[in-house]
């Protein structure tokens, strides 16, 4: 190989070669947000001769972003964040193909993009937005790496990867809504996701290349503060799978934003029922009655006695009540907010539709 | 028995600490987040992961050894 070669230094390592050269150029990768984690993993991923990478962002540049959005300067303020990485990264590579996409990541566009990739980068931050990603990795098969901040410290880790856990696995619900800051609420220094964007973009390679050991079921933390690295074992939880793969029909409708609590409304589709975990069922239908939606583990009052076993509940968790088909249960969210519960609904079309959603076996 | 517990990310802001030494008789995993919230009420209004000597554990694990417990958080930033 030429000596002037762009990739030589990379190329001459035994473990590499021209023949892992050829399998980078070979490799399609999508990165979901080029923010702070993004640009470094952007960044090292196109030096590196990934031969197609996709760009997804919606989001414009700002001043705020600069101290550690490192592929933006002054006179890209005010652009889209895809169009502008692709921009600069084609100045720094112009024998790959870069797609840009300046669009938000939703779950009507998602299943489609993936599949044109071969592995895909999680560089978001929000809640919403990852288990959306985690969800569409493991329903279109796709290797997730995964990068998220807080602080002072970081969290890597390969989800989805040859049998592996899935992000689910390890944090099957989301927080409470608020719970955890995020970077523009409670401060980040810039070079955070410059190191925790660079172990992604680390894990990339050594996907593609087959090198090492891949950060599959093990959840990486770094504290910039104390310059310390831990590392915990992940199992894959069947079960969790199982849970996305039983949506996968209708994951197009499903709405993220309600599964992490950020929105708030009274009436749920089935398949929402079940990626709402968080929160605890009140099958309100006569005992009888069937079929009983087990796999949500209601809690059985029927409508007639939820008066007098009000006070057997919680009223602090959310609540989610179903009948037959609707609409005892509009009724039973009457009964429980005029008994002080604030965050009551109820599954449109009942247990004739979950039971629709069955909990399918893993294939 | 002796167990070491670790407080990572917003969790060590919550306790004030980020490690400390714990003693307590064999119990599960939910016997011994009961314990910790009681001793700490703020943790009730967080989500977070136990591992046991770094691996992710669930509620129904018996904790019967010296041990290091890490409580683990979600992040989201990016």
């Amino acid at each position: 190989m030429n000596l002037n070669n762009r990739y030589h230094r990379q190329a001459i390592l035994p473990e590499i070669g021209e023949e892992g050269q050829k399998k980078l150029s070979e490799s399609k990768v999508l990165v979901i947000g080029a923010g702070g984690l993004g640009c470094p993993v952007l960044q090292y991923l196109t030096a590196a001769g990934i031969g197609t990478i996709g760009i997804i962002d919606f989001d414009v540049v700002e001043t705020s972003n600069l101290h550690r959005q490192i592929l933006y300067g002054e006179n890209l303020l005010g652009k889209n964040k895809a169009l502008a990485a692709k921009n600069r990264l084609t100045d720094l590579n112009p024998e790959i193909t870069i797609n840009a996409y300046p669009e938000k990541l939703t779950t009507k566009n998602a299943l489609s993009l993936f599949a044109q990739y071969d592995i895909i980068v999680d560089g978001t931050d929000n809640f919403s937005t990852r288990y959306l990603i985690n969800d569409a990795c493991v329903i279109a098969k796709k290797p997730l790496v995964y990068g998220a901040i807080f602080k002072f410290e970081g969290q890597v880790s390969v989800f989805n990867h040859q049998n592996g856990p899935s992000y689910r696995c390890l944090f099957p619900s989301p927080p409470k809504a608020g719970s955890v800051p995020s970077c523009a609420e409670i401060g980040v220094l810039g070079v955070l996701p410059g190191i925790i964007g660079s172990m992604q973009a680390n894990e990339v390679l050594k996907i593609i290349l087959d090198l090492g050991d891949i950060l599959s079921g093990k959840l990486l933390m770094y504290d910039t503060l104390m310059s310390k690295f831990s590392t915990f074992s992940v199992n894959r939880v069947s079960s969790e799978i199982s849970k996305v793969l039983a949506i996968a029909d209708t994951f197009e409708s499903v709405d993220y934003d309600l599964f992490c609590g950020i929105k708030q409304v009274t009436e749920i589709t089935a398949q929402e029922a079940f990626l709402i975990r968080n929160a605890q069922f009140i099958d309100v239908r006569e005992t009888h009655e069937l079929p009983k939606i087990e796999s949500l583990d209601p809690i059985y009052i029927p409508l007639g006695e939820l008066k007098e076993q009000i006070k057997t509940i919680d009223k602090e968790k959310e609540t989610i009540v179903f009948c037959q088909s609707g609409i005892r249960s509009k009724k039973a969210i009457e009964i429980l907010e005029e008994n002080g519960f604030k965050n009551v609904s109820h599954v449109k079309g009942g247990a004739i539709m979950l039971s629709e959603y069955p909990i399918v076996n893993e294939v | 028995m002796q167990l070491t517990i670790k407080y990572f990310g917003m969790l060590a802001e919550t306790t004030k600490v980020s490690e400390e030494k714990l003693h307590t008789d064999t119990c599960t995993v939910a016997q011994l987040v009961e314990k910790l919230k009681q001793q700490y009420p703020k943790l009730n209004d967080t989500d977070f992961k136990i591992a046991i000597d770094q691996q992710l554990v669930g509620l129904n694990h018996n904790i019967s050894t010296e041990a290091e417990v890490a409580l683990l958080p979600p992040f989201a930033g990016g």
